[in-house]
Parts: C-alpha cells; sequence; structure tokens
C-alpha cells in the first residue's frame, strides 16, 4: 500500500517535473526576442556570450558584483545542493559510478553547507528590511521546504538511521518496473513526501529560474547589432517608404 | 513648486556615500505623477484619448500580447527569485527611499497582475505567490511608479538573471498608452517629432535662422567661417542630433564642437530639416510602432539628402535606440557606404581624427575647468562604441584627456556599468516631476560633491541631451552652479585649433558676455 502510493507519488512528480521544464523551455524558445537588448559590455561573440553565461552559472557573476552575502548565501547553498544530488546517485545507480563513490564524502558535507546556505538567505529575508518587503508568503515556504528537505535527509544519517539499502532497492524498482517495499520509516517518509512536493511545485514557481537566465536577452545576446542586422520575427509589417505618412 | 528637504553639503564635511542605502520610508514618492496626456496627444500617436471604459480587459489583453511577443518581458516576470540583489542600487530608492522604487518591487507591481491572469499558481493561490487583481488603484500605481524608472538598466547590470526593470517600464507604459493612460510629456514630443521633424517643434525657417546665427557667431569669435549646413543634398555625412543641441546651453557648444571638427578635416556633412531630431522617446513608451516611424524619418532623410554615412550626436538613448534598433526597424542601410558602421557616434568620428593625428589642440585653453566625465545610462549599459566591448567608457574620455589637462573620474563604483543616472532619463525630464528629479540626482550628485572635494573639480562633462539639462537644473540644489555642466564637444570647441583662427587675447572685448561667464564658472 505504502510502497505502491509513493510509487505512483514519484512517476507522477517525475512527470510533471519534466513536462513542467520542457514546456517552459519550449515557450521561452518560441518567444520571440524582438530587439537587441545586451546589457553592455557584453561580449561581441556566440562564443563570448558562452563564456559570459558560464561565468553567470558557476560563479554567479553578477550577484558578486552585486552583494557578497546574497552571494554568499547562494552559492553555497547551489553547489551543496549539486553536491549532494550528484551523491544521490547512488541510489539510483547499481553498481554505483567510480566518480559518485569517490566524492561520497564531500556530498556530505555539502549537506550541511546546504542547509546554512538556506539558513543565511531566510534569515536575511527574514531581518534585513529590504528583503522582507519584497517577499510574499511562497518565498518564505519554498526556504522552508528546502531546509526541511535537508534536515530530514540529515536526520537519516545521523539521528534515525534508516534501511538505506531497501530504500535503494525500491528506486531501482522504481526505474526497472519492478517495484521493491519501501520502509515504513517516518522521516524517511517525510523526507520523500517534501521532495515529491518540492518536484511538482519546481516547474510552476521561480525555483525554475535556471532556464530564465539562458533565455535572457539582457545576458544571452552578443553586442553585435552594427555588424549583423537583428531581424526582428515579430514585426511582420512592411516597411514604408513614406515615414510619417500614416497619420 | 514642490518642498525640497535636500541640504546642501557644507565645505569641508563628510560627504556621504553616494550608494548609502537609506531606511524605508513606504508611500515616500506615491504623490509623484506625471500630468496625463491629453486626448489629441494621445490619438496623434495612435492611443485612445482618454481611459477607455473596459480598460481592465483591455490592459490584461495588452500585458498577455507583449509577453507572447517579448522573449525578455516573459522570462523578467517569470524568472525573479526575489533575492534581493538589485534592492539598493535604483537611484530612485536611493533618493527617496521609497520600497516601490527598489527595482524587484516596481516589477512585482507589474507582475503581481502578470502572475493573476496567466501563471497556474496566481490563479489558483494568489495570497501565496502575491498575486493581484488588476483594479484602478493598481493602474494609479502603474502610473505612479513606472514614472519613477529612468529604464537606466543599472538594476540589470546586478541581477544574476539580467532582468532589466527597463523593459518592464516599458511595457507598463505600453499598456497605459493602449488603454488611454499615457504621459504628456512623451506623447506630446512624439506628435511633434512626427508633425515637425523635431522634439521642439522647431521648423525649417527657424531651424534655418538658428544655424546662420550660430554660424556668424563662431566666425565672430573665431575668424573662421565654419558652416552649419541645412539639407545639403549630395553631403557624405548626414548628422542626426537631439534638437537641443541647437538651441540649449551647453548643448549648443557641442554642436559647434561638431562643426569645427567637421570642418577642420574638410568633410562634407549635413544637417537635416526633416529628420532634425536623434532623440527617440518612442523608446521610453516602449512603443515599437513610434519608434519606428521615427525612425524611419532618418532613412527617409538619408536616401534624399543621398548621403554616405550617419553619425549621431550627443545623446544617451538616442544612440541606444541607433545603436541597437536603428537597422532592426528601419534598415536594412544598403544604400549607405558599408565601409563605415551605420550608425557612427560623433565621438567615435573625432576619437578616430585624434588616433591619427587630424586635430590640433591648446589643451591649456580648457585650464580654467577641472573636469570630471558622467557616463549616460544607455550609453554606458545598452550600446557600445568603437571595436571593443567598454570603448563607450574609453573613447569620451580619451577625447577629453586629449583636449584638457585636469581630468578626475568620480568613485570607482558610481561611473563606467555602474554609473548612477542622471535623475532625469527615460521620459521623466519634466516639471511635473521635479521633485523625483531632484532626488534621484542624489547619488549622482554626491559622486560629483567627492571629486569636487578631493580634486577640485568644477564641471562634468556629458554625452548625452536629457543628462545636460537635468544637470543644468539640479545641479544648484547640490552647491553647484546650471552651467558646471559641459558637453563633451563643447571641451573640444574650446581647445580646437582651426587653421587661420584669432589667437587668444582679443576675443574678450568681442564676445565680452560669454567670455566672462566662462571666468565666473570656471573660477
Ligand atoms: S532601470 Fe534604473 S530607474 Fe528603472 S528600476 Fe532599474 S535602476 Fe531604477
Ligand atoms: S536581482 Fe533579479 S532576481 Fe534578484 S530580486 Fe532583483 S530582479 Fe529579482
Amino acid at each position: 500500500m505504502l510502497t505502491s502510493l509513493y510509487a505512483v507519488l514519484f512517476y507522477g512528480a517525475t512527470m510533471v517535473l519534466v513536462a513542467g521544464i520542457a514546456y517552459r523551455v519550449w515557450q521561452y524558445s518560441t518567444t520571440p526576442a524582438p530587439l537587441k537588448i545586451p546589457t553592455t559590455p557584453a561580449p561581441l561573440t556566440r562564443g563570448g556570450v558562452a563564456v559570459r553565461l558560464a561565468r553567470e552559472v558557476v560563479l554567479f557573476e553578477s550577484l558578486f558584483k552585486a552583494n557578497k552575502w546574497i552571494w554568499l548565501f547562494g552559492w553555497v547553498f547551489h553547489a551543496g545542493l549539486l553536491l549532494v544530488l550528484m551523491r544521490h546517485l547512488r541510489y539510483f545507480t547499481e553498481p554505483v559510478w567510480g566518480w559518485v563513490v569517490l566524492m561520497q564524502p564531500a556530498g556530505l558535507y555539502a549537506s550541511f553547507a546546504m542547509v546554512a546556505g538556506l539558513l543565511g538567505l531566510w534569515a536575511r529575508r527574514i531581518f534585513v528590511p529590504r528583503i522582507r518587503y519584497i517577499s510574499a508568503p511562497s518565498d518564505h515556504l519554498m526556504l522552508a521546504l528546502l531546509i526541511a528537505i535537508g534536515v530530514s535527509g540529515l536526520a537519516m544519517r545521523y539521528v534515525a538511521r534508516t534501511d538505506i539499502v531497501a530504500v535503494k532497492a525500491f528506486f531501482l524498482g522504481l526505474i526497472y518496473f519492478d517495484w521493491q517495499p519501501l520502509p515504513a520509516d517516518p522521516v524517511l517518509l517525510i523526507h520523500l513526501t517534501l521532495v515529491v512536493a518540492l518536484m511538482v511545485i519546481f516547474p510552476v514557481s521561480k525555483l525554475l529560474h535556471g532556464p530564465g537566465l539562458f533565455f535572457s536577452p539582457s545576458r544571452n545576446q552578443p553586442d553585435d547589432a552594427r555588424e549583423r542586422r537583428h531581424v526582428a520575427p515579430s514585426l511582420t509589417t512592411p516597411l514604408r517608404a513614406e515615414a510619417g505618412a500614416k497619420r | 513648486m514642490v518642498e525640497l528637504k535636500i541640504r546642501q553639503p557644507v565645505p569641508g564635511e563628510e560627504i556621504p556615500d553616494p550608494a548609502a542605502i537609506p531606511a524605508l520610508v513606504p508611500g515616500a514618492m506615491a504623490h509623484s505623477r506625471p500630468y496625463l496626456a491629453s486626448p489629441e496627444h494621445q490619438e496623434a500617436i495612435g492611443f485612445p484619448g482618454e481611459l477607455v471604459d473596459d480598460w481592465k480587459e483591455r490592459a490584461i489583453g495588452k500585458l498577455g500580447e507583449l509577453v507572447a511577443n517579448s522573449r525578455a518581458l516573459r522570462v523578467y516576470l517569470d524568472t525573479c527569485v526575489k533575492c534581493g540583489a538589485c534592492t539598493d542600487k535604483c537611484h530612485y530608492f536611493l533618493g527617496t527611499g521609497d520600497p516601490k522604487n527598489m527595482p524587484v518591487a516596481r516589477q512585482d507591481l507589474l507582475r503581481k497582475v502578470y502572475r493573476r491572469y496567466f501563471t497556474f499558481a496566481g490563479k489558483y493561490f494568489p495570497w501565496l505567490v502575491g498575486a493581484e487583481d488588476l483594479t484602478e488603484e493598481v493602474l494609479d500605481e502603474w502610473y505612479s511608479y513606472f514614472h519613477q524608472c529612468s529604464q537606466c538598466r543599472r538594476c540589470s547590470v546586478y541581477c544574476p538573471y539580467g532582468i532589466d526593470t527597463a523593459e518592464v517600464s516599458m511595457a507598463a507604459r505600453e499598456i497605459m498608452d493602449s488603454v488611454g493612460k499615457g504621459q504628456k510629456y512623451c506623447n506630446e514630443i512624439i506628435g511633434k517629432v512626427m508633425k515637425f521633424g523635431n522634439n521642439l517643434g522647431l521648423q525649417e525657417k527657424a531651424h534655418r535662422a538658428t544655424l546662420e546665427d550660430l554660424e556668424e557667431d563662431i566666425e565672430d569669435e573665431t575668424g573662421v567661417a565654419v558652416r552649419l549646413p541645412l539639407d545639403e543634398k549630395g553631403a557624405d555625412i548626414l548628422l542626426v542630433t537631439p534638437s537641443a543641441d541647437f538651441f540649449a546651453e551647453p548643448h549648443i557648444d557641442g554642436l559647434i564642437g561638431y562643426a569645427k571638427v567637421f570642418h577642420h578635416v574638410g568633410a562634407s556633412w549635413t544637417i537635416s530639416s526633416y529628420a532634425s531630431e536623434a532623440a527617440n522617446f518612442g523608446m521610453f513608451i516602449g512603443s515599437q510602432d513610434n519608434m519606428r516611424e521615427l525612425m524611419l524619418r532618418i532613412r527617409k532623410a538619408a536616401e534624399d539628402l543621398g548621403v554616405k554615412r550617419i553619425i549621431f550626436g550627443e545623446c544617451g538613448h538616442a544612440w541606444r535606440a541607433a545603436y541597437n534598433f536603428l537597422d532592426t526597424l528601419a534598415g536594412p542601410f544598403d544604400f549607405l557606404d558599408r565601409r563605415y558602421p551605420v550608425p557612427q557616434h560623433i565621438c567615435e568620428y573625432t576619437y578616430d581624427l585624434i588616433q591619427k593625428g587630424a586635430l590640433n589642440f591648446d589643451k591649456s585653453l580648457n585650464d580654467d575647468i577641472r573636469l570630471t566625465f558622467h557616463d549616460s545610462c544607455n550609453v554606458s549599459r545598452a550600446s557600445r562604441m568603437g571595436d571593443k566591448p567598454g570603448g563607450q567608457y574609453e573613447i569620451p574620455r580619451a577625447i577629453l584627456r586629449a583636449v584638457c589637462n585636469h581630468f578626475y573620474d568620480m568613485p570607482a563604483d558610481t561611473i563606467r556599468e555602474a554609473t548612477f543616472c542622471c535623475g532625469g532619463g527615460g521620459g521623466l525630464l519634466t516639471d511635473d516631476l521635479l521633485e523625483l528629479r531632484i532626488k534621484g540626482a542624489q547619488p549622482r550628485m554626491r559622486a560629483m560633491q567627492q571629486v569636487a572635494q578631493d580634486h577640485g573639480v568644477t564641471h562634468i562633462a556629458a554625452i548625452c541631451a536629457i543628462c545636460k539639462t537635468q544637470f543644468a537644473k539640479v545641479m544648484p540644489e547640490y552647491g553647484f552652479e546650471m552651467d558646471d555642466v559641459v558637453s563633451v564637444h563643447q571641451m573640444v570647441s574650446n581647445a580646437i585649433l582651426l587653421d587661420g583662427q584669432n589667437t587668444g587675447g582679443e576675443e574678450d572685448d568681442e564676445d565680452g558676455e560669454d567670455g566672462a561667464e566662462r571666468a565666473v564658472s570656471g573660477g
């Protein structure tokens, strides 16, 4: 019963997540960008733009320029999350990939870093009046959700250990459509329920901000307006020879 | 007149950090709003005369249309994570403390409506994500706060996703225009350009007379017959410059500077009476149709006059529009000589000549001036000069260093890509927004006060007609004189040595008034 419930939840959530992201990416890529609006100074070539975007993704360059505290907490959280997700690959692969085994210890520290980063961001959201002013309830709830996921995960490791072999069997079973029983361990169930919630909320919320960067014209356009005529797909009205004739 | 509480610094007193973050004062600027456009001005440029009955439905429809047609707007409205990085980047927030002048809060005024009608979360859980119905109060708030954004793009530099509040403001103004709630200043001016070719409503005859008077003035002063040609067919270069260059100080001295440079190298150039305006307020109201209409005038003038190149004079947003949008909206310009960039900036032109050693200067003629340079927003963050990124910062400075001995930059976090707006850009350069303009100029003015204190700077040079007018107006509020702002090409004009030019001394008698004024403001 429990197993089927969570199996269905995870299948559903995965579908929502994948379809949601795909829809958003499709929507962005089919919406025209009629004018050249890179924030300058901007790279002059596509290659340069790739480097600019890479710096934004890896280093959070603009955020670094803007505010060192937000940058620190935000970067630590995202880097921690990345390592934690990579570490979680061990529950979905058999045999576990070599590099995932190697990074195991880093992944553990990363989970603390992730929670610490989130707490820092939340503290700023609560105590800095400017940021409190711009926060909606959902902004607080999403931080709470992420922190709860991190803390419940840590609890399974350091407080109430769970039968991790059985958990892995459950997820491999989901992948190979050969369901295996899920341990009825409260902390585990809390962790998994929150993850399902996150997967469903992700595509319909600000959490899906990653693709936004790649489609942001102020960041992804090269500064080459004089070298290459930017053609505006949404401007279909033909050129009038007589300017001002319309009115 | 509005009452202002900005205190001028006492000499020797420590000047506050230009970027100092104020305490939040909710509602501090809620009363600020520009005059509404009259039905006549609205209709002249294709908008309903007054607020239509079904404004709400139409506004929501227009928002949907804009989002579907602008990847920028869609991405910006979706992507903000409310990280707060932009909250202290807007000069209007720094100058007023009004939280709705924080860029993200300004965007939220539109975003909350977008979420309510166009997103899953906002449709079903509005209270959770801060989504709100479009009501009359919301519309009024739009009108107030989207006219407190000079579309300077400073916030977009710092946002991790490059979210550009300028785009959001343009969209909001476009929506308001489309339901009949337009702004008088911008819409009236656009109408004038459609009719007369320039923001001033200056007609050909008067235009010609003005230029002839100027030619006489230059000849009186220098003894050289420098020409300001109008509508000369077959000229090589069409100069498109903001119309303020034809009548306002210090703009006009910039125009004289361009003319002297052209004269000195024997360039064949002309101004057009049909396209006698570089400014394009269509951009400020987010109206591509109007922007294009104004650009087509420039295209037509270039074709009719048979020129080979187009050069733009000193104007910030006009350079953005020309550099980034002209080719897209009014191109292609195959009939021009493609060995030159289309379009070119007058600073690029002068800089090239300086590089080639084609101009002679006596820098000491500017020794009464200790100068700093104001990077105009639209030049700094929305365009380029030269062939390298950042040329828009280096080229004007290189020109100024070539023509004057005393040049000092303002603090690094207030110039180049981090430059603070003059406070009057984006269609806000109107007296009904004077309080906002003065307060919004505060970060820039504090930075200037710092170099005045540290290096004895007396003047600020600008390459934008709006910046120049704005500074002339607000500088007295901050302890400077209204003529402490100069054009970049005014500095060129002061120092350039034309062939056959009178040498100093005797000018003073002939041109006593102007000479005396310079001496005072320089000392
Ligand atoms: S574009 Fe400039 S004026 Fe507008 S919100 Fe951003 S910083 Fe403020
Ligand atoms: S910096 Fe960008 S993402 Fe952060 S609050 Fe401002 S607009 Fe939103």
